[in-house]
């Protein structure tokens, strides 16, 4: 079992927090990993990725190559683009469709989204909006989180022990609400797949 | 025990918190930050009395901890690469003195500049002073050597330097630990003499250091950090450096075919060298930062066996290595499937919506650019670097920590007018008080403005060694209290702003402005805590 992983979004979006969740469930299920975040001048609202990697077998690499990732987890609709280069032939991207505008040169979003649909295995969501008809837009990430499950490798019941673990302080409700976001992202996405 | 999941910058922490730590000195550098802040969060920390709080520089830092090992305790200094420079002055002379408790320099490098001016590579500063240099490829390593390198210290009795980069320092994996050591007891050395720098002791321990280098070469040919793996394939033989040896063998997941020399412990292991040249026809060197290596095999002529890596353009001669530029010096390629759409736009980071310093640079681009054409604005190290860029291109320099204030002076020392210096409260508290006494000693006409946000923000809003004293250190220093002026930059008082910044401009001499609002990212995280 072998998934490289890559994470993008814009600094302070919450990207991390995903990658937190997946490799706790990594670690759960005995398996190697390696994550390389971006710290510094970037988290202050510029782009930011993270690459993921998990194995049954030991990583060489922190950085995944070109050509070698089989998802990518975006927050932002643009950033989802930005490292296209990284995706295997067979590779998915997961991301949100509302964007994140802190530049003036943002393009029209209808470009992006057109770029988005010509991939030719996607799955694009609007998190915020199912986050907030569940009740809490602040799981909106985990929504997302969700959406990437059937492609992760790693069983559903690991990400749910995984959240679970993170979330155990908060208290019982903060628990339900950010599982129960990560099995609309999951419903939403097998029914995309359909 | 069970593997504890660390950054490269956290397992360095947990191997130094382990092999005995008595204190970590350290100002805030991306990408060291976390070593520290990993310390001061450790549970262990306030029980066992270890040190931990923030250094005013890279230089009082290292002082402190050379003081630390004086008395017999394990002490740690960690910082980014350009922090080296501030505390070289003692850092090359530690090595002369040498230690009593273990004492080990941490230096952060930055390869790609990813948060920072240059790529200058650490080893570099091994090499001048003679002291040994640890160079972990992965997490498990990073933590393995900053806890033998507190042995290696005592051993040796001289400072060790551990380097690392971007790439380890801020990527996680698992990590497993080792049994715990208490720390040393108070103890000074008999020899009175020994940290006593005086030309006469200083050459008979400089060539005591020399002598010392046999010793340390024999370490290295020892040591388990430097690794020969034979290869089937002699056309090639590979030198692979720190975590340039996880990219080449990322391209060879069944093994490599050529023989490798994996680098952990500088001085390099002579024997082991000789033994790849010997075998091989070719050799590469794989190294993340500076060729270092390389040019030591290379020679000045270069006149011996073929060397492939970044003088010869097998690998790129700037930027840090990756797996594709790695595979491609092993005639390999990892062809992309899919580029980049042209719709996607760069995002540069900029500064946080409501931030005061974006106030600042509202008013001052404002009136310098309409009423002071000939203007220039000296530009220092921290989040305000990013006033360079849209929509204020503020800043016409930003060259260290401290020399906002210094290239003011000089310039208006040649004539220009109006010169302003824009530098934060952590940056002024670093390096920029010296600076601030030219000015005073000889009343240049400088203006400088103090953007004070009560934190040192671009790493994260660690404290800030000013925070509270700004005021009081300007007047110390000699700046004349009517022109020490402060202002809270929020736009309700940009009118106010327009004035002192023209009364001050006017005035020929030296005056400092002090905006000041705490941080918002530090007051969003002090308000979330509550």
């Amino acid at each position: 079992m072998k998934k490289d992983i890559l994470l993008s979004g814009v600094g302070g979006q919450g990207i991390l927090s995903i990658a937190t969740v997946i490799g706790k469930a990594a670690l759960k299920c005995g398996l190697y990993m390696k994550q390389a975040e971006v710290h510094g001048m970037s988290q202050r609202g510029g782009d930011v990725q993270s690459n993921l990697r998990i194995s049954d077998a030991p990583i060489a690499s922190d950085l995944i190559p070109t050509a070698g990732c089989d998802l990518i987890i975006s927050m932002e609709p643009m950033e989802s683009l930005r490292y296209l280069p990284y995706l295997n032939k067979t590779g998915w991207v997961v991301t949100n469709e509302v964007p994140f505008i802190n530049i003036p040169t943002y393009p029209e979003l209808s470009a992006v989204l057109a770029e988005i649909s010509k991939l030719p295995r996607k799955v694009v969501l609007d998190i915020e909006a199912i986050a907030k008809e569940l009740g809490s837009v602040r799981t909106a990430n985990m929504v997302l989180l969700g959406a990437t499950t059937p492609f992760l490798g790693i069983d559903y019941k690991h990400i749910e022990e995984s959240i679970r673990d993170i979330f155990a302080r908060k208290g019982e409700e903060i628990v339900a609400m950010n599982l129960k976001a990560l099995a609309a992202g999951k419903a939403l996405a097998e029914d995309k797949m359909k | 025990m069970s593997k504890q999941l660390l950054l490269g910058d956290e397992a360095i922490a947990q191997g130094a918190l382990d092999a005995g730590l008595s204190g970590v000195y350290a100002y805030p550098g991306t990408p060291s930050t976390e070593i520290t802040e990993y310390i001061q969060n450790s549970p262990g920390t306030k029980e066992e009395g270890i040190h931990s709080r923030w250094s005013a520089n890279e230089k009082t830092a290292m002082e402190a901890a050379l003081g630390m090992s004086f008395a017999g305790k394990r002490a740690l200094v960690c910082m980014k690469h350009v922090g080296m420079n501030v505390a070289a002055d003692c850092f090359v002379n530690s090595a002369i003195t040498g230690v009593n408790g273990g004492l080990v320099v941490l230096a952060a490098d930055d390869p790609s500049m990813h948060s920072s001016q240059n790529e200058q590579d650490s080893r570099f500063y091994g090499d001048f002073s003679l002291l040994p240099v640890l160079e972990p490829s992965n997490q498990q390593e990073a933590y393995d050597m900053a806890y033998s390198a507190f042995e290696l210290s005592e051993q040796t009795n001289e400072p060790i330097l551990l380097r690392v980069v971007t790439r380890l320092a801020h990527s996680r994996s698992g990590v497993e630990r080792k049994e715990k050591k208490s720390q040393n007891a108070n103890s000074c050395v008999d020899d009175r003499m020994q940290f006593v720098l005086l030309p006469g002791n200083a050459k008979r321990r400089y060539a005591n250091l020399v002598v010392k280098q046999t010793e340390l070469l024999t370490l290295s040919e020892e040591s388990f950090y430097n690794v020969y793996t034979d290869g089937s394939d002699k056309h090639l033989g590979i030198v692979a450096c720190g975590i340039g040896y996880n990219y080449l063998m990322e391209n060879f997941p069944e093994g490599c075919p050529y023989p490798v020399l994996k680098i952990g412990q500088y001085p390099l292991p002579q024997k082991q060298l000789k033994r790849l040249f010997g075998a091989c026809d070719e050799i590469l060197v794989i190294e993340d930062g500076q060729p270092f290596v390389e040019r030591l095999l290379q020679g000045y002529l270069n006149q011996g066996k073929t060397i492939h890596g970044r003088y010869d353009g097998t690998l790129p001669r700037t930027g840090e290595l990756n797996p594709d530029n790695v595979a491609l010096a092993v005639g390999k390629e990892n062809k992309a499937e899919f580029i980049v759409p042209e719709v996607v736009q760069m995002r540069p980071p900029a500064l946080c919506d409501g931030c005061g310093h974006r106030d600042l640079y509202t008013v001052l681009t404002e009136i310098l650019k309409t009423e002071y054409p000939s203007h220039r604005v000296f530009g220092d190290i921290g989040c305000y670097t990013l006033g360079a860029g849209a929509p204020f291109y503020a800043i016409h320099s930003c060259v260290d920590m401290g020399a906002s204030i210094t290239m003011a002076k000089g310039a208006a020392d040649a004539g220009l007018y109006p010169a302003v210096a824009v530098i934060g409260d952590s940056t002024f508290t670093h390096s920029g008080m010296t600076g601030l006494l030219d000015c005073v000693n000889e009343n240049a006409n400088v203006t400088i403005i103090i953007s004070d946000n009560e934190t040192t923000g671009m790493t994260g809003g660690q404290d800030s060694a000013g925070t509270g004293k700004i005021e009081a250190i300007c007047l110390g220093l000699g700046v004349q209290p009517e022109h020490l002026r402060v202002v809270v930059p929020l736009k309700k008082n940009y009118e106010e702003m327009r004035t002192i910044l023209r009364e001050e401009i006017e005035y020929k001499g030296v005056s400092v402005i002090i905006p000041r609002r705490e941080c918002i990212q530090t007051l969003k995280r002090k308000n979330s805590k509550k």
